[in-house]
């Protein structure tokens, strides 16, 4: 294939698609010679998830413009319905059978979510849809926190209470414990399916945004009022970008639930919410490349250096000020350009001199 | 009598949500931004209160005062240094850089002062209040962080509608450039609007730990959210808007507590605010505003 | 049967009556004029027309299809597309991409067939882009098809405006102040486009705008409003003497 008959966007995508490849091969070859640290290792996994969560804020934040602080909510509930079904299932199915139900469940049942919160949020603007999905992000956390399910003979039982007001006969089995989440979850998850997962991902969104319906919904977030009056139907494709957005959220929940342990709601808080906004802001507002490569250096730089790990979040929180300061600001964006200018010129003044000294030929 | 405590219970949270409220929606009217920080300072001044009270060994009012000094100044210096430079910028930038400095409070907060709960000593100390036959019990930090929010709402209307400078403030809330041509500094009206709220969020600390007597970096945010939805609930901008949003949301979570349950008495707060964006997107009080094609 | 009768509309904001009583006819092809002087109501006719407010009283029929008070992606599809006094451009989405979201409504495919690149992906994309750069080359704008709209120089967003408008298949085109910021050569350039757009689209264009000139030149009918009314209605010539018209303009009684 010819590279240059591929568009520019095409042509850059190709680049992404063939780092996380080659980030992938390159794992795969250290962890073949053993040359893995075992942190590292158990690292792989929750970095494929974060990366699949910043790809698919991304989708909101960059490309719709609308921020969401509640994110890490639909995380959740992807990694709750997905894990409740693999641990309901149990040995019934054969493994990767269960692994794919589970996911595609703890999918939809994100994507169901984000319609069901869309509808009514999409209606609102700017800080209102912000404060309004961080809200949602607690009450399902709140909500999670609060629910008990369990199964016995006569089939499931649920409450919102406590254990014992399931009521349930000898036989019974908590699946959903309230605060203490879903224990004994098959640790299904590998790093190569999270590495499928984000590929997979990636052709969702990459492709999306490069559609008819991409182009919509980026216009929506350059000038509502002009979408509108070229014809496009602002609640429909906000409504897909969210539901979208969420749906992959929950498929990074489920990826993440099933290498855990125990699956408990305050994981998914909001402070998750607000790392993957880091992550978003980090690697670019709009730019997937950057989101992957942010997700991905931010959850193994702590990692690697555990002196830091202590001031990370107060690291992160000075980036996010700066980032918006140096990006949008135009008394800093001058200031900068003025700096930039003077250092140009300094460059150029050395650079003459280099040219006198060696040939004296040109000048 | 149960109901009457409760009720009692949750006006008197509800005051402090409408004092942190009130910071909210001052900041919002004039300088048209959420700023998320705003709960953070709350609990900055939980901690300068403590810290003066028990390592410096002051007395409670200047503790207190010392807390509402600090807390203005943080207020002022987070607008001069993080927002003001950002006044043109699109809301979404705003509103992350918010963040950002509400996320900073919190760590700095946090490494500084740790992560194990500071145990506040009430500042209030007399008796609490026993009316029916002592059947209702009205303790003392209920009573005064009633009497106190009542007391600066007053004072805080007065001086919006009564003031030279709470003119200016209502001036620029309504339109930034003709409010400057009229000769308002603009940029020192809004550094003013920063130090009141910042100054209301010291107390509404105070008043917030003595009630609930446990000190946490995160003290500050849960309250400082529900404060937006009590400044979103009476309509944001408006200030009788954001105390009648502040009692009524303080008196929900607590009726909803005791009458419904204790986890999920959140989630009704949330609930609340969606339930009157969607049906009143402008609030109790609020103004419907248009926007200019 | 004309293009768009227009009867009796009126619009009030917190009690001040911004738009009353207006009535307007198009016919088919027509080159209208809207003047007045400013905050006399114009570009709020055209947000009534494009369904940014809905009117408090009367009527708009388009083409026999009554579109009062609809949304305006609903008043799009239906057929009136148009500009904006302050350019609304997708700054952030190449030139080329602005006038392929103007396409929306032309050239379907569903988000699945986008997703999964089907067939019907590549087809559909290759007739838009087609179409869309049929329309930059009338513009001049199919060298810059790339660029961001934000980067393009003052007077080709106000043509990409335009060629965005178009692209939605309009029966009706709505162009608010178009040669605003304009010189005198770039606006006599833009009369040009204008009748050039009318004759290949067959369409209609109501347009608002302050140079005089501009107007009464290429305008076959006009009409004036002021303090949200009309004060007069006719052709150039009769407008141009009609004394409330010159009143209004020069202040006076």
């Amino acid at each position: 294939m010819n590279l240059k008959n591929l568009g520019r966007t095409a042509r850059r995508n190709l680049v992404t698609y063939s780092m996380v490849i080659a980030a992938y091969i390159i794992i795969q070859v250290l962890a073949a010679m053993d040359l893995l640290s075992n942190s590292l290792s158990g690292q792989l996994i929750p970095i494929c998830a974060y990366v699949i969560m910043a790809v698919s804020l991304n989708l909101t934040v960059g490309v719709l413009g609308e921020l969401s602080l509640g994110h890490a909510g639909f995380m959740s509930v992807g990694a709750f319905s997905s894990a409740f079904f693999s641990v309901a299932v149990g040995d019934a199915l054969p493994t990767p059978v269960t692994l794919v139900l589970a996911f595609a469940i703890g999918m939809i049942a994100a994507g169901v979510f984000g319609v069901l919160i869309g509808i009514p949020v999409l209606r609102l603007q700017g800080d209102y849809l912000a404060i309004v999905t961080l809200a949602f992000g607690e009450i399902i956390k709140n909500l999670l926190n609060a629910f008990y399910i369990g199964v016995d003979s006569t089939g499931f039982h649920v409450s919102m209470k406590d254990a014992t007001a399931l009521k349930m006969d000898e036989t019974g089995r908590i699946i959903i414990k309230g605060a203490q989440g879903i224990t004994g979850v098959n640790r299904m998850s590998t790093f190569t399916i999270g590495f499928v997962l984000v590929v997979l991902t990636l052709i969702i969104v990459l492709n999306l945004i490069k559609s008819r319906t991409g182009r919509a919904i980026m216009s929506i977030r350059d000038n509502r009022i002009a979408a509108e009056s070229v014809g496009i139907n602002v609640t429909k494709y906000k409504l897909i970008a969210f539901t979208v957005s969420a749906a992959l959220a929950g498929l990074a929940g489920s990826l993440y639930a099933h290498s855990l342990a125990t699956v408990v709601a305050k994981k998914f808080d909001y402070n998750t919410s607000i790392l993957i906004l880091v992550f978003v802001v980090v690697g670019g507002m709009g730019n997937i490349r950057g989101s992957v490569i942010a997700a991905a250096v931010l959850t193994v730089l702590p990692e690697l250096l555990r002196s830091f790990a202590d001031y990370r979040m107060l690291v992160y929180a000075i980036v996010l000020i700066l980032m918006m300061l140096f990006k949008q600001s135009p008394q800093i964006k001058n200031f900068c350009r003025g700096i930039g200018e003077r250092l140009r010129l300094g460059s150029l003044f050395h650079r003459r001199k280099a040219e006198n000294s060696s040939s004296g030929k040109e000048g | 009598m149960e109901f009457l405590s409760n009720l009692v219970n949750g006006i008197s949270l509800g005051s402090v949500y409408a004092v942190i409220a009130l910071g909210y929606t001052m900041v919002y009217g004039i300088a048209r931004m959420l700023n998320f920080a705003h709960g953070d300072i709350i609990m900055v001044g939980g901690y300068i209160c403590f810290i003066s009270m028990t390592s410096l060994g002051l007395p409670v009012l200047v503790s207190i005062l010392a807390a509402v000094v600090v807390c203005t100044i943080l207020g002022i210096t987070i607008e001069r240094v993080a927002y003001k430079p950002l006044r043109s910028a699109p809301s979404l930038a705003v509103l992350i850089t918010a963040i950002g400095v509400s996320y900073l409070l919190q760590n700095l907060a946090l490494l500084i002062w740790g992560s194990d709960p500071k145990s506040f000593t009430s500042v209030v100390g007399f008796e609490p209040l026993r009316l029916f036959d002592g059947k209702l019990v009205i303790t003392s930090e209920t009573l005064v962080t009633i009497i106190a929010s009542a007391i600066i709402m007053v004072v805080l209307t007065l001086f919006v509608n009564r003031t030279k400078v709470g003119h200016a403030m209502l001036a620029v809330s309504e339109d930034k450039g003709a409010a400057q041509l009229m000769g308002i500094n603009v940029n020192a009206t809004i550094s003013l609007t920063f130090a009141i709220g910042s100054a209301l969020a010291a107390v509404a600390g105070v008043l917030l730990c003595s009630a609930q007597p446990s000190l946490l970096p995160t003290t500050g945010a849960m309250p400082g959210i529900k404060a937006f939805v009590a400044a979103v609930f009476g309509g944001i901008g408006s200030i009788p808007g954001a105390m009648i949003g502040g009692v009524l949301l303080g008196v929900i979570e607590i009726m909803s507590k005791y009458y419904i349950s204790a986890q999920i008495s959140d989630a009704i707060v949330f609930a609340v605010l969606i339930v009157v964006l969607l049906v009143r997107p402008a609030g109790i009080l609020g103004k419907q505003t248009r926007e200019k094609v | 049967m004309a293009l768009l009768e227009v009867s009796n509309l009126g619009i009030a904001f917190g009690g001040l009556q911004a738009v009353d009583k207006f009535d307007l006819t198009i016919e088919k092809g027509q080159l209208f004029g809207l003047i007045g002087p400013n905050g006399a109501g114009k570009t709020t006719i055209f947000n009534m027309l494009t369904g940014v407010y809905k009117p408090n009283e009367g009527d708009i029929i388009l083409d026999g299809q009554n579109i009062t008070g609809m949304q305006p992606q609903k008043i799009s599809k239906a057929g009136i597309a148009r500009t904006f006094q302050n350019i609304r451009l997708f700054n952030d989405m190449s030139v080329l991409d602005n006038v392929r979201v103007g396409l929306h409504n032309q050239v379907h495919y569903s988000t699945v067939a986008g997703v999964l690149r089907l067939p019907s992906f590549y087809e559909k994309e290759n007739i838009m882009r087609g179409k869309a750069m049929a329309l930059l080359k009338i513009f001049g704008l199919d060298g810059v098809a790339k660029q961001k709209a934000s980067n393009l120089p003052y007077g080709m967003q106000r043509k990409l405006e335009i060629a965005r408008a178009l692209a939605t298949n309009p029966k009706l085109l709505l162009l608010d102040e178009p040669a605003a910021g304009m010189n005198p050569n770039e606006t006599a350039e833009l009369a040009e486009t204008v009748r050039f757009v009318r004759d290949k689209f067959g369409i209609a264009i109501l347009l608002i705008e302050h140079d005089m000139s501009f107007v009464m030149e290429l305008c076959e009918k006009i009409v004036v409003v002021d303090y949200g009314r009309i004060i007069a209605f006719g052709t150039a010539q009769e407008v141009r003497n009609n004394p409330k018209v010159i009143a209004a303009y020069l202040g006076g009684e």
